[in-house]
């Protein structure tokens, strides 16, 4: 029977094909006593060796795929699995207790889970996880279920998950998925920028994907509307498929733009640059039509790893976007972790509100020896082309100030060693926090430039967590109060001759750029898939006309007189 | 019994990677091989056994090889720490 739901559109385009479910399987067993101790431990053996095999598997694709860095974590797993403390004592519970394999398995791997948890150094605690991976995938080879293996996935599939953390989609194979849908999600959690930044459709926030299809189902996947429908007539198939070839002669018309000007219809070019999070992104990037990087997430450096990321680590991975850019500027935002965001070998304390806490520019002036790091493998690779830098979460001028001693304290220690950097690098902030918003025109003096994060700027001047689905409706891009602000850091910056850009969702919105347009935003920066639609737009607008709207909608009083008025000046 | 004394110089101590590699080499020997720290001795062939040490930077470990291949395994390990640049 055909039936469908629906979540939040995350990231265009339209899929159709065979559901993937990416969801832990049911694991519980009783504790049993067993007649045969021989038999049990051959079967404990036999599930140790599948497991073996699958980890071989696993790890070698992971080698190829991602590379070494990727597959070191298995390597560790394979040595859990073959380590004689842990195996020995199992197969000795089976014989003298004649406990069932499955119990002697949890009893024993429970043993040294609570050894690891207990040690006061976080990276340590983390390696509980390790153990309970590898548990896992023994026990699902003893009750014969199988867990999935999304590394795995050698067939075109559409993902169907709770949710889709870094790690999760770290192993996806670009190659075979064509679409997700998740259970909980919005448009700026982590499975939507991914899925925009894979050029696939995703549609998220279903609430019941994972309790609605099962492995094998047939799916359309609309990413434009955020409808999911599980095993759909043919008539229906033939008229997705209809949608899908008309979506993709729209794209094929944008794709004509990709070596055009962002320029308006009365002649006042914009910049239209690409968020990026790893240097993977920047081939998606260039095939876009992207003017530059506006935002490089450096975060993504950091995550999915064991331990800081190196100094050559790092300089690797900024020299490949700025080579790869080409001599396009690239703006590069420091670490912005902390709150919501965590690493496993960082140790930070639990936070009543994570948003409002120890996170981004806080904690890199606390800890300026990972802060310094970074900032020494950004001087070094700024030679390699055009470098800008931004503070994120700066909320007064003295932050500004400490993080920019800091940047230039490792230039001149990088002179003296005899390390060449460039010139000049502009360094600029983001602008998220509603107080350095309001200050613009005093830190436009000092700053190089302005990129407002509008996801978090909306946040918190709505007082709004974005995770929170029952305040989504607070999400207000296109609120007067938010236009405001964004019109302060604009002018403020212009007075001072410097730009300002933007780098949240609402840079690439249909509704929002016009407006922005007109408020005279320089640089818009967005996920790449969105460079040629916003391009095409642009062209068909009149800067002057977007002036004269957006001072109109400045002067409305809620966002849905804004969003009237945009609809009814811009067809 | 080939056995050696070292002091760990790497700024994050014993970590995965390091631990991995050494597992696997002590693995490649049919001896006997044992790492002592802190008053407890551990089997080098475990990687539980060696993380669960929790080995930072400065300890003072000592390894010890007993069997047929003590003195081919002691190099080996010898080696690798060296090249990890775990000790000097």
């Amino acid at each position: 029977m055909s039936t469908w739901i629906t979540g939040i559109a995350a990231s265009s385009g339209i899929a159709i094909g065979k559901a993937y479910r990416l969801v832990e399987p049911d694991l519980s067993f009783q504790k049993t006593t067993v007649e045969d101790s021989e038999k049990e431990i051959s079967r404990f053996r036999d599930s140790l060796r599948i497991a073996k095999s699958q980890l071989e598997a696993i790890r070698d694709h992971a080698r190829e795929a991602l590379g070494p860095d990727k597959a070191e974590i298995f390597e560790a797993h394979l040595l859990i699995l073959n380590d004689p403390e842990i195996v020995a004592p199992i197969e000795d519970k089976i014989k003298n207790e004649k406990m069932n394999a499955e119990a002697a398995l949890q009893e024993t791997t429970d043993m040294f889970i609570g050894i690891f948890e207990q040690m006061d150094n976080e990276y340590m605690r983390e390696r509980a996880a390790d153990i309970r991976d590898v548990r896992k995938r023994v026990l699902a080879g003893l009750l014969n279920v199988t867990i999935p293996n999304p590394s795995m996935i050698s067939e075109e599939v559409i993902i169907v998950a709770e949710d889709l953390t870094p790690s999760d989609t770290a192993q996806l194979n670009r190659k075979f998925v064509k679409g997700f849908t998740t259970d909980i999600g919005g448009r700026t959690s982590h499975s939507a920028i991914m899925a925009r930044s894979l050029e696939i459709p995703a549609v998220v926030g279903t609430k019941t994907a994972t309790k609605d299809i099962q492995n094998g189902d047939f799916l359309i996947l609309d990413g434009l509307s955020g409808e999911v429908h599980i095993n759909p007539t043919e008539e229906l198939i033939e008229e997705y498929k209809k949608k899908q070839a008309d979506y993709e002669a729209q794209l094929a018309e944008w794709a004509k733009l990709v070596n055009e000007p962002s320029i308006s219809k009365d002649g006042v070019q914009v910049e239209l640059v690409a968020n990026i999070g790893t240097p993977k992104d920047v081939e998606g990037a260039l095939h876009n039509g992207a003017e530059g990087v506006g935002l490089f997430r450096t975060e993504f450096l950091y995550m999915g790893r064991d331990e800081l990321p190196s100094e050559e680590d790092q300089f690797a991975a900024y020299k490949a976007v700025l080579e790869g850019m080409e001599g396009r500027p690239v703006v590069v935002r420091t670490l912005d972790i902390g709150g919501d965001k965590k690493l496993s070998y960082l140790p930070l304390p639990e936070e009543m509100n994570p948003f409002l806490g120890h996170r981004a520019i806080r904690l890199c002036l606390d800890r300026t020896d990972i802060f310094r790091t970074q900032l020494r493998a950004l001087l070094r690779a700024s030679v390699y082309g055009k470098l800008k830098v931004m503070f994120p979460m700066i909320a007064t001028l003295n932050e500004f100030r400490e993080a920019k001693k800091l940047f230039l304290e490792e230039k001149d220690n990088l002179a003296k060693e005899g390390v060449p950097t460039a010139d000049h690098i502009e360094l600029g902030i983001m602008v998220e926090i509603p107080s350095t918003a309001v200050l613009a025109d005093q830190f436009a003096k000092e700053v190089d430039f302005f990129s407002i994060g509008t996801n978090d700027l909306i946040q918190y001047t709505m007082a709004a967590d974005r995770m929170n689905e029952q305040v989504s409706y607070l999400y207000q891009p296109y609120n007067p109060s938010i236009l405001r602000l964004v019109k302060m850091v604009i002018d403020a910056s212009h007075k001072e001759g410097k730009w300002t850009g933007m780098c949240g969702e609402m840079a690439g919105d249909e509704t929002a750029v016009p407006l922005l347009l007109g408020l005279g935003l320089d640089e818009f920066s967005m996920s790449a898939t969105s460079i040629l639609k916003a391009r095409s737009l642009i062209r068909k607008l009149s800067k002057a006309e977007m002036e004269k709207l957006a001072q109109e909608a400045l002067q409305k009083s809620t966002v849905e007189e804004v969003i009237e008025l945009v609809k009814n000046a811009v067809k | 019994m080939a056995e050696k004394t070292y002091k760990i110089i790497e700024e994050t101590g014993i970590h995965a990677r390091p631990a991995t590699l050494i597992v696997r080499e002590a693995g490649k020997f049919n001896s006997n091989i044992e790492l002592e720290y802190n008053g407890k001795t551990v089997n080098l062939k475990s990687i539980m056994g060696i993380m669960s040490l929790g080995i930072g930077k400065n300890a003072v470990i000592k390894i010890k090889a007993n069997g047929t291949d003590e003195n081919e395994a002691m190099n080996a390990i010898d080696e690798l720490m060296k090249k990890e640049g775990l000790a000097e």
